[in-house]
């Protein structure tokens, strides 16, 4: 099996700031790491090659320094890292973003072969838009699974997989065909921690750099902000509430302190206490 | 978004190109209406709401999307667009579209917008509206912006959709205004219900799509049912308790419980306690979580970071409890008390149950 897997470094935005005056990241400093929804996409694509044999190549697309996050995948596991880099990328929206994706996914087909199963992460935690992956699959023309909580079964020879899709209000049990594109729902799967060996092999590997002419991609209009139909026309910080909490005086006892607290609950919504009183009951 | 690190406004030239003529006939706003195993998801409703408002800004109709298998439901779920708003129903009734599988939905979506030409098109980013609204966007290559909280006309007629960025420290407004339709998804509890009109109706527009189950690769094999006993309803709970990493133990969530038992209230919490395994990922609060909009937020040891805060700014009245005078969620909550609430929740919860108790029940009906 030949798997292809979608990564994106982004900045772990626990520890992003915003500058209260510019209102402009504050990034320096800011550690990256691989978008850690992509992580059980990668953990499900390594699992599939133990099983049936085969590589995993991971893809992605951003600057040079976006080469860390391909050679942490390596430690993990993966077999071949390519990034994607080229200045006309700039800018790119989630539809250029795909433009750019799909092309190298079909110049590493030419180069390594036809692939599989392509991952993607169920999103990012920066772009956060959960769109990339439908969008890769729609530009490759390949079957799409999101959310897909578990893969019951993949046969290579029938070129058939069976997997369990998280929709709203249950499971679907779905069944289809190779070649398509998943992702994984966070928590599918245990992440690994990689071998010594693969940490060595990480160290020591050369990362596949492809500018747009590497990748064959000729129609630079499709590309970073001229390919985006989305322009960002403001930016702006959450206005703050100007009235703070009205805070309520603690009693002596606790018991005291509950009871102003409901007699303030109550003196600013009247039909609250109507509403919860026949909630309470089981209404 | 995907690639730039950190979103920049474009310049004044890029924003301000002319609509190619191809797209100046599209017209009206357009919600996709999400129904599944004959029951439409309330973000539809919610949507009718926010698609109104644009559609009267605008002067034009509001129209539903309605797509299923033909029979009951799916005409039961065309009325109740009318009622919450819409003037049109486009009609897609098929069997091949009982069940939601992207390659039916999508062709018969993208055969529909390019028959009928919407300039807006709303959709509700669950796992359903986002599988579909980025391959429909994809394959019409027009913009989509996903998760917006605010939904706005401009003067130019031009939907300015703002969205949060970096996990929310930052808000943009992104436009897509050389192409068309204007695509847009909006997370369940994030616009509010539109009031429910009984007597309204409106037009229905019959579409065939052109669709066959044998070109239709993906076969579903079985749907299994959440258990309603693990099913939370906490996005549309009135009165919701939640717990954060205040409360320092797994055992003392249990005083969230329980004050939530005596209020027939649900629970949640901040995703720390999710990541403790304190609770389920289900019941976690937020921007990565559920987004309420209860009658009343009662928060418990909760800091109120901005992630949190965003899944929580539509309930009605917000009442913090917690040690910190300065903690960030007194910024936006209603009404705060600064104490243990280790201490204060079993008082409160038996104050709750004498003060709601039958009797008074019958004190106030009578
Ligand atoms: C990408 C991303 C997504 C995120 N998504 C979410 C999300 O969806 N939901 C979410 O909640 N968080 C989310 N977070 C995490 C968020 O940034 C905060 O870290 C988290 O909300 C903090 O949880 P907390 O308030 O329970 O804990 P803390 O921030 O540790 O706050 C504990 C609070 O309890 C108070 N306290 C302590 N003891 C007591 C006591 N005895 N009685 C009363 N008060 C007491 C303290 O003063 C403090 O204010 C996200 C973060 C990131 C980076
Ligand atoms: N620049 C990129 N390079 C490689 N993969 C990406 C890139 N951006 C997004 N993806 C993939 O698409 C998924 C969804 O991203 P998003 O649409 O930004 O939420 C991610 O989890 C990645 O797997």
């Amino acid at each position: 099996m030949k798997i292809l897997v979608c990564i994106k470094q982004v900045p772990d935005s626990a520890q992003i700031r915003v500058h209260p005056v510019t209102n402009t990241i504050m990034r320096q400093g800011v550690p990256t790491i691989i978008n850690p929804y992509d992580l059980f996409s990668l953990e499900e694509a390594l699992k599939i090659r133990d099983k049936f044999g085969g590589e995993v190549t991971v893809l992605t697309m951003g600057p040079p320094m976006a080469s860390e996050a391909l050679r942490k995948a390596l430690a993990i596991g993966a077999d071949r890292a390519i990034l994607l880099t080229d200045r006309s990328f700039a800018g790119s929206d989630t539809l250029a973003t795909t433009y750019a994706l799909s092309q190298a996914i079909r110049k590493i087909e030419k180069v390594y072969g036809d692939q599989d199963i392509v991952f993607a992460g169920k999103q990012t935690i920066d772009g956060d838009t959960a769109q990339v992956g439908p969008g890769v699959a729609k530009r490759l023309n390949i079957l799409q699974l999101t959310y897909v909580s578990k893969i019951e079964s993949c046969d290579p020879e029938k070129r058939e997989i069976i997997l369990e899709r998280r929709a709203e209000g249950g499971v679907q049990v779905l069944k289809t065909k190779l070649p398509c594109l998943i992702t994984m729902l966070e928590g599918s799967n245990e992440v690994r921690r990689g071998t010594i060996d693969d940490s060595l092999r990480a160290a020591r590997a050369q990362i596949v750099t492809w500018s747009a002419k590497d990748a064959e991609i000729a129609d630079l209009t499709k590309c970073g902000l001229k390919g985006s139909p989305t322009i960002v026309k403001k930016v702006f910080a959450p206005t703050p509430r100007t009235d703070r909490a009205k805070l309520i005086e603690p009693g002596k006892t606790a018991g005291d302190t509950a009871e102003a607290m409901i007699g303030a609950i109550f003196a600013r919504s009247a039909s609250l206490e109507e509403d919860m009183t026949k909630l309470a009951s089981g209404f | 978004m995907s690639e730039a690190p950190a979103p920049q406004p474009a310049s004044r030239a890029a924003a301000k190109k002319e609509l190619p003529e191809h797209f100046r006939g599209y017209k009206h706003v357009w919600v996709f209406i999400e129904q599944e195993r004959g029951e439409v998801h309330p973000v539809s409703w919610e949507l009718l709401g926010a698609g109104r408002k644009l559609a009267d800004k605008l002067g034009v109709q509001l129209c539903g999307a309605v797509f299923g298998a033909p029979g009951e439901a799916t005409r039961a779920a065309v009325a109740e667009a009318f009622r919450h708003g819409a003037d049109v129903a486009y009609l897609v009734e098929d069997p091949i579209l009982a069940d939601y599988r992207n390659e039916s939905y999508s062709k018969a979506l993208t055969q529909l917008v390019n028959a009928h030409k919407p300039e807006i098109l709303l959709l509700g980013a669950t796992t359903l509206g986002r599988d579909l609204a980025g391959s429909v966007a994809t394959t019409l290559l027009t913009g989509l912006t996903a998760d917006c909280t605010e939904l706005a006309v401009d003067a130019d007629g031009s939907l300015a959709a703002t969205r949060p960025t970096f996990g929310g420290s930052l808000l943009c407004t992104i436009y897509t205004l050389n192409y068309r339709p204007q695509m847009a998804t909006v997370r369940p509890r994030q616009m509010p219900m539109p009031p429910r009109d009984a007597a309204r109706v409106g037009q229905v527009i019959p579409f065939k799509a052109d669709l066959n189950e044998d070109e239709i690769i993906t076969k579903i094999l079985k749907f299994i049912p959440d258990r309603d006993s693990t099913k939370s309803n906490l996005a549309f709970a009135d009165v919701v308790v939640a717990g954060g990493l205040g409360l320092q133990s797994a055992e003392n969530f249990q005083l969230v419980r329980n004050l939530a038992s005596v209020l027939g209230a649900e629970f949640g919490g901040s995703r720390p306690l999710v990541q403790k395994g304190w609770i389920g990922s289900d019941r976690q609060i937020g921007q990565t979580g559920k987004t309420i909009r209860p009658k009343l937020y009662i928060a418990a040891g909760i800091s109120g970071a901005i992630q949190h805060r965003v899944g929580v700014e539509g309930a009605d009245m917000i009442l913090a409890i917690n040690t910190d005078k300065n903690a960030p969620i007194f910024d936006f909550a209603h009404l705060g008390v600064v104490t243990d609430a280790i201490r204060l929740l079993p008082a409160l919860t038996e104050a709750f149950r004498k003060r709601l108790s039958p009797h008074n029940r019958d004190r106030l009906a009578g």
